[in-house]
């Protein structure tokens, strides 16, 4: 897959909750990619649109999928650290254009070339193993749009068996949702949170002091329910652990050492 | 008034919330959402082709609902030619009436019903007590509802929200004329004198009423699938028996209906087949041994022609094997009553709505994580969530989407569809938002996302946006 001579050119789709609440998944993402051999570049912008698309504002959805797809045209791939993202651009955007063949037709074609992050690098450039240390048990979530709309199952448990000191530890029901869905996590917060009781449960069952997954909303869901549950399990994202850039303190968690101000 | 009639969907959350705090019923679904799953994937383990079956059955409902009416016109000359009638019902007051009119004719003091959902939507007990005709549920799990006045929590397992003990208690409530020192630990006594109270009323039923699986256009046969053979005596024993059935259980042909319960059982129980299969062919004629004087199909529409040709259409292709619900993280955290009408879980969000209108049934749609697994496990690959979601669609086109959320989603796309400030927007709001949360990484109280905070912390941001470290970083780099 991967070309001679040229190197393949990725624009990094960072997601929202990357670029705002998580800034290091998307320099971990980059090191993966960089070290695959790719050029990675990051334009100006903003959601992919799914917040709108699941609420029913299909005009905001279209708007916002339209400006993406312009955004990323100069590039070979688009590619997220977060299958829920990457889903929505890779299966949705056609279906947002159904009456429209022309756009239609250009939102198929940028649909090709979306990827989820774990599975880009196994998948499309073929990376088998990483450079990384995580001394520590993990147990990892399968992310429901992740899962089910990009095939991601195999790919991120691959290539963490190849993380020096990493004992991977399966969950129960690694593929149950966790009850985050966006909105769904606010509007239903009680049913949500018996959801996310569930997983909590599971991640304790394994005895595992790290749960990884691939997609922020979830990671926040979960780690906001751990942290108030007064549990010690540290949540990243697995992009960090594959990149070996785990200096900075778990999602929903104090920095270490002495407190400024 | 029973909920059949006036549903509390538009209550779900307050339904959800009592659901969550009732103590026997999460006991059931704890039970539940183990049991089903299991016993689906084992069977599903066992036949390889599961996946290519499920193609085929899915577009034998495509191409029957595509030619729905030559099929219906077909069923209909085949059912008068065995000498049955059909009988069109537009709406659920239709239908009462049609079987209202036909337990008149016989004078039926008694009715034995086998399983029929399309009775629940009918609300056709209720219109039966008020006309003097007491209904006898033979269905097991119908039975011990029907004791306890309550609605099917469950399309088939109607009584899954209770456990063994309540039953147990219902039993001894309802059966005074048996001892009162008998054993019914095992779930099996309770069956047998099930069974055995059960037996009498079908020798008294004046008239049987059953729903179907399949009506088949070939031969004017209807079909159904039980696990306790009470379909089969409600149906032979009385002198007429009445066929409850909506219009997208017609199927062309025997062998299409022989392919699609290769997924049915599969799919509902991990059965590879119910325990009966029971086809019957127009009343008794000279010579058979046994059978209905009378056999009558009421063909009921109830708004589903109207989704035919929309983006609910393929919706009609569900076989109400209840595997969505099976696997539905909403439906086992909440159970099947809090959906406040006759179709719980995921298949009850979009079809609701249909059947009871858009403004009593909107809630459903909208408490779906999109997690896609009731999609995954749909033997007729209905697309669920795409189908809530048109739901959402026409909510927000009608405005009826919550002020808040609206209102939220409006200023996001606003800035969403403009980079320059939504970059400095959200620099800004990130900054405050680390420093509300600097000291623990996590914020405990958030305004207007008290649904999120009333039971988890909010995860801080790191700070500076990822896109602005990265635009530092590319600067440097061009020194």
């Amino acid at each position: 897959m991967v070309e001679t001579g040229r190197k393949i050119r990725v624009g990094l789709f960072a997601t929202c909750l990357v670029d705002l609440f998580r800034p290091t998944v998307g320099f971990a993402a980059v090191k993966l990619l960089e070290d695959a051999g790719c050029v990675v570049e990051v334009p100006a912008q903003t959601c992919c649109g799914q917040p709108a698309f699941n609420s029913g504002d299909t005009n905001a959805a279209r708007a916002i999928a339209l400006q993406a797809i312009e955004t990323f045209a100069p590039y070979d791939y688009v590619v997220a650290p977060s299958g829920s993202c990457a889903g929505m651009m890779a299966k949705h955007y056609p279906e947002l254009f159904e009456h429209d063949p022309e756009l239609r037709a250009r939102a198929i074609a940028f649909s090709a070339k979306a990827f989820e992050l774990v599975s880009f690098l196994v998948d499309v450039l073929g990376v088998t193993r990483v450079a990384a240390r995580f001394p520590h048990s993990v147990a990892y979530h399968d992310s429901c749009s992740g899962l089910r709309e990009m095939s991601v199952q195999a790919q991120p448990r691959a290539l963490l068996e190849t993380v020096e000191g990493l004992e991977l530890r399966e969950l129960s029901e690694a593929d149950t949702c966790c009850g985050f869905g966006g909105a769904f996590a606010v509007k239903f917060g009680e049913i949500s949170t018996a959801i996310v009781d569930r997983k909590t449960q599971d991640v304790a069952a394994t005895g595992a002091p790290v749960l990884l997954a691939g997609d922020l909303g979830c990671l926040m869901n979960i780690a906001g329910r751990l942290k108030r549950q007064g549990s010690s399990v540290a949540v990243r994202h697995v992009a960090e652990v594959l990149a070996g850039m785990t200096e900075a303190p778990p999602i929903a968690e104090a920095p270490a050492g002495p407190k400024k101000g | 008034m029973s909920v059949h009639a006036h549903p509390t969907t538009p209550q779900f959350s307050a339904n959800a919330h009592r659901a969550m705090g009732d103590g026997n019923l999460q006991e059931a679904l704890a039970r539940l959402r183990v049991g089903f799953s299991t016993r689906r994937a084992a069977a599903i383990a066992d036949l390889p082709e599961f996946d290519a079956l499920r193609d085929a059955a899915r577009d034998i409902k495509i191409h029957t609902l595509a030619h729905l009416d030559l099929y219906i016109e077909a069923y209909e000359q085949r059912v008068k030619e065995s000498g049955g009638h059909v009988h069109f019902a537009r709406t659920a007051e239709e239908a009462r009436r049609i079987v209202l009119d036909i337990c008149a004719a016989h004078g039926a003091k008694t009715v034995a019903k086998g399983k029929s959902m399309i009775s629940e939507e009918i609300a056709l007990n209720d219109a039966l007590i008020a006309a003097g005709v007491r209904p006898i549920e033979t269905d097991l799990g119908e039975y011990i509802i029907q004791l306890r006045g309550e609605m099917p929590s469950h399309i088939i397992g109607p009584a899954v929200h209770l456990t063994k003990d309540q039953v147990e208690a219902d039993f001894r409530r309802a059966h005074t004329h048996l001892p009162h020192d008998r054993d019914l630990t095992e779930p099996s006594a309770m069956l047998a004198e099930a069974r055995a109270v059960l037996r009498e009323k079908f020798i008294a039923a004046d008239v049987g009423i059953t729903g179907a699986n399949f009506l088949i256009a070939e031969t004017g046969t209807s079909v159904i699938v039980t696990n306790e053979g009470n379909g089969d005596l409600s149906q032979t024993l009385p002198k007429a028996h009445i066929v409850l059935a909506s219009l997208e259980k017609i199927t062309p042909t025997l062998e299409d209906a022989a392919q699609i319960l290769r997924v049915l059982a599969r799919s509902a129980t991990g059965q590879e087949m119910s325990v009966y299969t029971t086809f019957a062919t127009g009343p008794r004629r000279a010579g058979d041994p046994d059978g209905p004087q009378e056999y009558h199909v009421v063909l009921l529409d109830n708004g589903r022609s109207a989704m035919l040709g929309t983006e609910f259409e393929d919706m009609l292709r569900c076989i109400r094997c209840g595997a969505c619900m099976n696997h539905c993280p909403v439906y086992h955290a909440v159970g099947g009553h809090a959906y406040g009408w006759v179709y719980p879980g995921p298949m009850g969000a979009v079809l609701t709505p249909s059947l009871i209108g858009v403004e009593k049934g909107g809630q459903l749609p909208n408490a779906s994580t999109f997690c896609g697994k009731c999609e995954d496990v749909c033997p007729m690959r209905i697309p669920l969530p795409k189908m809530m979601r048109h739901w959402r669609e026409r909510e927000f086109e009608r405005h009826m989407t919550a002020r808040p959320q609206r209102a939220g989603l409006g200023v996001w796309a606003f800035f969403a569809k403009r980079p320059a400030l939504y970059r400095l927007g959200t620099a800004l709001a990130m900054r405050a938002l680390a420093f509300t949360g600097r000291t623990t990484g996590r914020i405990s109280k958030l305004p207007l996302a008290g649904g999120w905070t009333a039971t988890r912390d909010f995860p801080a941001p790191q700070g500076r946006t990822f896109q602005s470290q990265w635009r530092d970083r590319t600067k440097a780099k061009a020194r």
